[in-house]
């Protein structure tokens, strides 16, 4: 439990870290997070979201530090996702089960689908102010980003942009705000973006758009999970910017499973062949790498080797998680390759390059199959399969 | 002409179309390429409801 800490003027970050998760609905989050709650003080007091239910007693605790959480004249939530209502039956039963709780018309719909009850809902949209004693607050709906229900709320007066998972990242440490943690942070932002909302970079887009032409002077960016941005929102403003165009950089990787290594000598080699063209890249077993870390390599990587051998006729299963997982987040501008060791039908090649085809990445080459352990000769396809991808890559980044 | 709603929120309105996956306004429901899915969240056409 932390002591509340004071963003503004009676504006204070209720929320709880999470020390101990590690595996946030299959992504892999080795510090843990933390999931924040803000509580605006003033003539009315309103809390906007919750936490994670197993935190209910540390968010009204935390809570009453400041006031009694009976005080509490609304909830604004944001996005109805567990991690953020978790706790709100906790809350609206301490508060009274009547006060209004103001959420998007999606929001209201998921709340109802999620505790199975109604509430005081009011529902409010983008364009929409509201104001609450000498507090006021403004809406815009972020719809798929990354709910239907997903909405900011911001406050014009302060400055403060509540913004729900966007500009969010998985990390509990002793650190709260960007100017304290530096760069440290921008990797778990990173690999926020490419897990939770790579597949809706056009929408992002559009959004960050929205947001410019409407003006906002925005001082402060409060996102659910992981630090505030405070000295610097732009930073990350910018950097979704950046993501959300799938620009391609000079940046290969290698994927691959086996089961008798001789697939592994084939990525290997693969891998040499790439850098042969003086294309950087990363050798990735997805035996040792967690999908999450690999769908954060994915984002900007420009060209993706796929090594399978074949399996009962498929592709090694590991590989098809994978493949799934990276598949959702829809990346794009990838050039592709596909190989793998196979003993008699040989099958793998033949999946991954229709799979690279459903993803819509180009596949450079047909790809190498070798028969049980590859020999020189195959080798040399290999390191040529690798050189071909990588001079591809050149030249598209080049052009 | 019926607009449709998806479960996302979306709403498909015939007069507006969806310019950006390629249909144009002035297409009913009906008419809508059998390819074409939410354009916020991906759901297929099954999914939609029509709006009253
Ligand atoms: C990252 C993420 C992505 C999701 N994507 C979809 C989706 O594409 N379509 C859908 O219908 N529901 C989607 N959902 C919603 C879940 O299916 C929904 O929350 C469900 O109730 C979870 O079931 P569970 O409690 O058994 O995990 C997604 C949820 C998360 C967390
Ligand atoms: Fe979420
Ligand atoms: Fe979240």
């Amino acid at each position: 439990m932390f002591t509340p800490i004071e963003l503004a003027d009676g504006i204070y970050s209720v929320g709880c870290r999470d020390w101990d998760i590690r595996d946030f609905h299959g992504y892999y989050i080795p510090e843990g997070t933390t999931y924040n709650a803000f509580l605006v003080t003033g003539e009315q007091n309103i809390l906007i979201d919750t936490v994670k239910s197993n935190f209910k007693d540390e968010l009204l605790a935390n809570i009453s530090r400041i006031m009694d959480p009976k005080n509490i004249d609304a909830v604004i939530s944001n996005h109805t996702e567990m991690d953020h209502s978790g706790s709100l039956s906790a809350i609206m039963h301490k508060i009274g089960e009547d006060k209004p709780l103001y959420c998007s018309k999606m929001g209201a719909q998921n709340l109802k689908n999620h505790f199975n009850r109604e509430y005081n809902f009011q529902v409010v949209g983008s364009g929409d102010t509201l104001t609450l004693g000498n507090r006021t607050f403004s809406f815009l709906e972020t719809r798929m980003l990354h709910w239907p229900d997903s909405m900011f709320t911001y406050m014009p007066d302060e400055k403060i942009l509540f913004s729900s998972d966007a500009f969010g990242q998985h990390y509990a440490g002793d650190k709260f705000f960007d100017d304290q943690i530096g760069d440290y942070i921008m990797p778990h932002a990173r690999k926020y973006y490419a897990n939770i909302l790579l597949h809706f970079s056009p929408r992002v887009q559009t959004l960050l758009a929205d947001v410019a032409k409407m003006n906002l002077d925005i001082r402060m960016i409060c996102p659910d999970h992981g630090i505030i941005w405070r000295k610097d929102p732009s930073r990350i403003i910018t950097a979704y910017d950046r993501w959300s165009r799938q620009e391609p950089v000079n940046k290969a990787l290698v994927i691959f499973d086996s089961m008798w290594e001789s697939t592994t000598k084939m990525a290997r080699t693969v891998t040499s062949g790439i850098e042969s063209e003086q294309v950087g890249v990363r050798l990735m077993n997805t035996r040792k790498w967690h999908r999450s870390d690999i769908m954060t390599e994915i984002l900007d990587a420009g060209a993706v080797a796929v090594g399978s051998p074949t399996l009962n006729n498929g592709i090694f299963p590991v590989i098809a998680d994978v493949l799934t997982y990276i598949k959702g987040l829809r990346p794009q501008n990838k050039l592709a390759a596909a190989f793998g060791s196979y003993g008699w039908s040989g099958e793998a090649v033949k999946i991954l390059n229709k799979e690279f085809e459903e993803m819509k990445w180009e596949t450079v080459d047909p790809g190498v199959k070798v028969l049980y352990v590859p020999d020189e000769d195959d080798l040399k396809r290999c390191f040529d399969l690798g050189a071909t991808l990588a001079k591809k890559l050149k030249e598209k980044l080049n052009a | 002409m019926d607009k449709y709603e998806c479960p996302c929120g979306y709403v498909y309105d015939p007069a507006e179309g969806d310019i950006e996956n390629g249909i144009d306004p002035g297409t009913a429901w009906e008419d809508l390429p059998e390819s074409w899915v939410c354009p916020l969240c991906g759901a297929e056409q099954e999914y939609f409801e029509k709006m009253d």
